[in-house]
């Protein structure tokens, strides 16, 4: 499985991140460096095999449904690269 | 001898006797890492100021007898940690005007027992890499030098800012995060006892996620015992991680002088890989005498699924981060690129703020999680990994422990393994099976290759049992007796 340079400008929109046109070529060497050396993995035989999704020895813990905190809002705020009033701003996404 | 050359229990156990306060301890150390800090870059940010106001706190409370484990004590803070009110990079240029309301719980569990601050030490950009040369801030020298050379040698990764500078003596033991060997093999790089507990262990909260289901934060420290006192600072549950383990936390420091014998250590036949240096092997093979010579008994095993490991890592951990990294979009926090919309500034805030190695790695876990790969790659991997696991779980019903090398060499020249992402990758072969597996796991430092380069051993447990692994890498640490020092040192320049 080899990746061509389009499938690399669609992976990078997926993953939103500009990419210039020197940049692409490079990609595809390198991305396709690491799926030639995980390509291995063809090798074992999973039938029958669970996958496991986690590092935990144990089923995920849900918390109670409670509030645990609030009127935090300046805080959360206060990293914000733009804000107007109590809210994040961004660029106008509706005309 | 100078304050900057002790251990953390000797340190404790000179505060408590009143021979120095935490004030002068704290200054001492603040000296060394303004001395040190131009040439090593061990640090993202210090915080020479904090540290004196905590000391001089630290003081009050020996004073007045309620001193914790860590009262006092100076260490440094990989950059991956949240820090309230004081900024948290992880080493990216997209966190760089990132300053954190709140404090990851493995700090605040730190500073509740005492502990002073001497700043943020550098990594790998978001804890990827295996060298420290991702850093968005420049990258660390490892405080070793190989003899005769003046080479610039990279400290290991991603903790490399960590362990530089307990390496250095400019921090008397730090936090590091362990994803696929971000403590250990660092820590066999600089010549440091270094262990990633069980996942689970410590809290994730307030840590920068690089791959959430591999993420363990766990100490460096110039001693097996001073690893086992800031590793039981470090632990407990919380509940605001929902992989925490709800256990109590052991006394780790009782367990270091425990010795091993009849203990059954696992020597893993798949650890011996082709190309691997004929040093590594024959430190190896001391260390199982060691091991032999103090009551331990020896046993072959096999791990037939290790050569999987790292395809596996390099599959699930870029997804995992691909997810994770998402967050960074320029909207309610970091780093912001304007553009014509609101999607052309996501892709130039993310194209600006991210280094080389993180859009390699955010590019592939988009990749093997898009429409139909995720069950090539993703699905996969996560079955390999089941068959890791399982290897390790038939190990442990035969062994109490698993001897093995940490790294497949000591510490590069910067420059040299770059060629190509997969060439890096390789460092982290005998590491990153017991990340996938989630069993903790620690490296001592064993012994001197030719050039005179510290490498270590590693000590791989069953879950929860990091006691044992205590043990274990107690025992080689006495047989072992490393005391070889760093050329770049606090005091000897």
């Amino acid at each position: 499985m080899s990746l061509d340079t389009a499938t690399v400008r669609r992976i990078a929109k997926l993953a939103r991140i500009r990419l210039e046109d020197d940049e692409v070529t490079l990609l595809q060497t390198e991305l396709n460096g690491i799926l030639g050396y995980v390509e291995q993995l063809n090798e074992v035989d999973v039938t029958g095999v669970e996958p496991l999704s986690g590092g935990a020895q144990m089923a995920m813990r849900l918390r109670d449904d409670l509030l645990t905190d609030g009127d935090i809002a300046e805080a959360i705020l206060a990293n914000a690269p733009e804000r107007i009033g109590p809210f994040f701003a961004v660029p106008k996404v509706v005309e | 001898m100078s304050l900057t050359d002790l251990t953390i229990a000797e340190a404790a156990a000179g505060l408590a006797a009143k021979e120095f306060s935490a004030v002068e301890l704290a200054a001492a150390h603040n000296e060394a890492v303004a001395a040190l800090q131009p040439r090593l870059n061990a640090f993202i940010t210090m915080t020479p100021e904090l540290a004196l106001r905590q000391a001089a706190a630290a003081d009050a409370r020996l004073a007045a007898g309620q001193a914790g484990p860590l009262t006092g004590i100076p260490i440094a803070i990989k950059d991956l940690f949240c820090t309230a009110g004081v900024r948290t990079t992880a080493a990216s240029k997209i966190l760089e005007p990132f300053v954190p309301p709140y404090e990851s719980t493995v700090t605040a569990q730190l500073l509740a027992a005492g502990a002073v601050f001497l700043g943020k030490a550098n990594l790998d950009e978001f804890a990827m890499g295996s060298s420290n040369i991702t850093s968005g801030y420049g990258p660390v020298e490892n405080p070793w030098k190989r003899a005769g050379s003046d080479a610039k040698l990279v400290p290991g990764g991603s903790s490399g800012g960590s362990a530089a500078a307990v390496a250095a003596r400019i921090a008397m033991g730090a936090t590091g995060t362990d994803t696929g060997g971000s403590i250990r093999q660092p820590a066999s790089f600089t010549g440091l006892a270094g262990i990633k507990p069980t996942y689970g262990r410590c809290s994730r909260f307030g840590i920068v996620a690089f791959a959430s289901s591999l993420d363990q934060a766990g100490p460096l420290a110039r001693t097996v015992e001073d690893c086992a006192i800031l590793l039981g600072a470090m632990s407990g549950f919380d509940a605001r991680d929902s992989t925490s383990a709800e256990r109590p936390v052991p006394d780790f420091r009782a367990a270091v002088g425990r010795g091993v014998r009849g203990l059954r250590i696992g020597i893993p036949a798949e650890y011996r890989m082709d190309g691997m240096s004929g040093e590594i092997e024959t430190l190896w093979q001391q260390g199982v005498t060691w091991l032999r010579e103090q009551g331990a008994e020896i046993l072959d095993i096999s791990l037939p699924h290790t050569k999987y490991g790292l395809p596996v890592y390099y599959i699930v951990a870029p997804a995992e981060a691909s997810s994770n990294l998402a967050r960074y979009d320029g909207v309610r926090f970091g780093a912001r690129v304007e553009g014509e919309d609101l999607i052309d500034m996501y892709e130039r805030t993310r194209a600006a703020g991210f280094g080389a190695e993180v859009k390699r790695r955010i590019m592939i876990g988009t990749y093997v999680l898009s429409a139909g790969y995720y069950d090539a790659y993703y699905l996969k991997a996560q079955k390999i990994r089941a068959l890791i696991l399982r290897d390790f779980t038939e190990a442990f019903a035969k062994v109490d422990a698993i001897l093995a090398p940490t790294a497949p060499s000591a510490a590069f020249a910067m420059g040299e393994k770059m060629d190509d992402p997969v060439t890096m990758y390789l460092n982290d072969v005998f590491t990153v099976p017991a990340s996938l597996a989630g069993v903790p796991a620690m490296s001592v430092p064993a012994g001197l290759n030719a050039e005179g380069l510290p490498l270590g051993l590693q000590v791989i447990g069953r879950h929860f049992d990091e006691e044992t692994v205590f043990a274990v890498a107690g025992a080689l640490e006495r047989a072992a007796g490393f005391s070889a020092l760093p050329a770049l040192m606090a005091g000897a320049m």
